[in-house]
């Protein structure tokens, strides 16, 4: 049996493990979303109304939460598709800010009161179920026809059209995915604290997901994995500092980052990893 | 009152103008985004609050000390969050940035605590009623250090060597730095001008609002990359206007609709600018960096 507070810990790491993933997904194509928050907020808020107003069963009020987030995705991600770089930062930034302020004011779902009454659903053993779930479909992905296709984007859009990928379609479906994984996680973070308020999906939510991903490293999708364990824990390890706790980890986070500006976890690394792993040697020898 | 709106939009779009021109001479020159830029427009607001208090109300005194305090904070982050930085992944310095953000966020909640606090009333209230217009001085105080800096930042920019200088670094850095031109030095006085200018804005803003607390950098930095992407990337005179239009925008937003949308506006203005007219209002030129 495992404490309370670790029991607390654990289910925000699986959390921000998810919304890790959700940025990692579009960014394995190149493109940065500083908008999460606002697939977060569809998702929590969209799966709260379904269980808390309409009274549906949790999972398919979670299912049509994260797939009402991808329809916002694909919508965002189709105009997206014309800009790039800092435009796209910029273009998702105030994407996300819209969300915000269009549930400020949407009164059926409280405004700015926030929005009360769905049911405790959010346990350890589901984040952990769903929180791999989405590890393994970033880890399928990276090694599928698709995740190449992402991969040749980042490197060089042009020569990625060149060479017969469709950029189009799979520039899309990657937003689109990152949406209903952002989605997915703001049904489970609504589940967990049982009230939500349209604050809390702001930049500051958008910029915690990025700060994973970059710190762990953008190279791989083990970087937004390990990014989000150390900035989930950090803090916590951290605890004894009192109120330097979170002057500490900003400045945790620029060391870090001077220190291995590709983040913490690189490509280098997970082949060093795999090599000392038992199993490797079988691997070649076939 | 069309009039009275138009006046407070006016206002508020000069201190919008402010920080977004020194987002954009950062872009400028690096081709980066300064995402703590807010955080040291907030530090201005506090130097400001604190020479106000200790000066007993020396307004003038407390502009050039939040200039001259936010532009060497500026110069700092240089140092430690783009400097080391150069060459690396174009995402790096916007980690660093939030990093160095979140540290000056949480030191100025530690030594001036979480609560708004106000600044004295410092310059005589005065009402001139113009016609149907009420001005304060206060009001003109604001409007009138904002152009007095615009003018500034114009000139220098304009008419000196070292304007010139930082002109050709954004124009092209390598052929620049080629042509004799000592680029990091540069990149350290483009901080620091960049900074003071929020430092500045940060003082005007705390005149005007009469609130400064440690977390009002945030939507402000996001409105000032807002203003600086109606104006264009890297373009000072269009950031200048980029601001007025904002401010205006936003002040008739909130007496012709609700307030509780007035951010919609800013950041609808945004999405339409950056499918129908990325280059910027002014369209100078687009910046193929990216």
């Amino acid at each position: 049996m495992i404490g309370p507070y670790l029991e607390d810990v654990l289910i925000q790491l699986g959390i921000n493990l998810i919304l890790a993933l959700s940025l990692y997904f579009p960014l394995s194509a190149g493109q940065l979303s500083l908008g999460q928050g606002g697939f977060m907020a569809i998702g929590a808020y969209v799966a709260s109304w379904l269980t808390a107003a309409v009274g549906w069963p949790w999972p398919i009020a979670f299912a049509v939460a994260a797939a009402a987030a991808g329809v916002v995705g694909a919508l965002v991600g189709l105009p997206a598709l014309r800009v790039r770089g800092i435009y796209l930062v910029l273009m998702t930034m105030a994407f996300g800010e819209i969300v915000r302020v269009f549930f400020l004011n949407f009164t059926p779902t409280g405004a700015a009161q926030g929005f009360r009454g769905m049911p405790f659903v959010t346990s350890l053993p589901l984040v952990a179920v769903l929180a791999l779930a989405t590890a393994v479909l970033a880890a399928r992905t990276a090694g599928s026809r698709m995740g190449r296709a992402f991969a040749a984007i980042n490197r060089d859009e042009l020569a990625a059209e060149v060479i017969g990928v469709d950029v189009t379609r799979a520039k899309l479906a990657s937003f689109t995915v990152g949406a209903v994984v952002a989605g997915l996680a703001g049904a489970l973070w609504a589940h967990y604290v049982q009230f939500i308020e349209p604050e809390e999906f702001g930049f500051a939510r958008s910029v915690m997901p990025f700060t994973f991903v970059v710190v762990g490293g953008i190279e791989t999708f083990w970087g937004a994995i390990v990014g989000a364990a150390v900035l989930t824990l950090l803090p916590e390890w951290l605890r004894f500092l009192k109120e330097w706790r979170l002057a500490l980890y900003g400045v945790a986070m620029l060391a870090v980052m001077i220190v291995r500006p590709q983040g913490l976890i690189d490509h280098r690394l997970v082949g060093a990893v795999r090599r000392w792993l038992p199993g490797h040697a079988k691997e070649v020898a076939r | 009152m069309l009039l009275q709106q138009l006046v407070n939009g006016v206002m508020l779009g000069a201190v919008y103008a402010l920080i977004a021109i020194g987002y954009t001479l950062i872009f400028g020159v690096l081709g980066m985004l300064h995402l703590a830029h807010g955080e040291v427009f907030m530090l201005g607001a506090f130097v400001g609050l604190v020479v106000v208090t200790v000066t007993s109300g020396n307004v003038m005194l407390a502009l050039a000390a939040a200039m001259v305090a936010t532009g060497l904070l500026g110069v700092l982050i240089e140092r430690v969050a783009f400097r080391p930085l150069r060459g690396a992944h174009h995402l790096a310095p916007l980690a660093t940035t939030i990093g160095v953000g979140i540290a000056l966020q949480e030191t100025a909640r530690w030594y001036f605590g979480p609560e708004q606090k106000g600044f004295p009333a410092t310059i005589a209230l005065t009402l001139w009623e113009l016609g149907p217009l009420r001005v304060s001085s206060v009001q003109v105080f604001i409007l009138a250090a904002a152009l007095v800096l615009m003018g500034a930042v114009s000139l220098f920019l304009g008419r000196t060597r070292a304007g010139r200088a930082v002109r050709a670094t954004a124009e092209d850095p390598t052929v620049a730095g080629l042509l004799g031109v000592n680029v990091n030095a540069v990149v350290i006085l483009v901080f620091f001008v960049a900074s003071a200018l929020a430092g500045a804005a940060g003082v005007l803003v705390g005149l005007a609002y009469n609130s400064v607390h440690p977390f009002i950098g945030v939507q402000m930095g996001i409105k000032g990359l807002v203003v600086m992407l109606l104006g264009g990337l890297g373009n000072v005179p269009g950031a200048m206007v980029g601001g007025l239009v904002l401010g205006i925008l936003e002040v008739l937003g909130v007496a012709y609709f609700a307030s509780s949308y007035r951010d919609a506006f800013a950041f609808g203005a945004v999405m339409l600018m950056l499918l129908l007219r990325p280059e910027g209002l002014l369209g100078l030129r687009l910046p193929r960096r990216d």
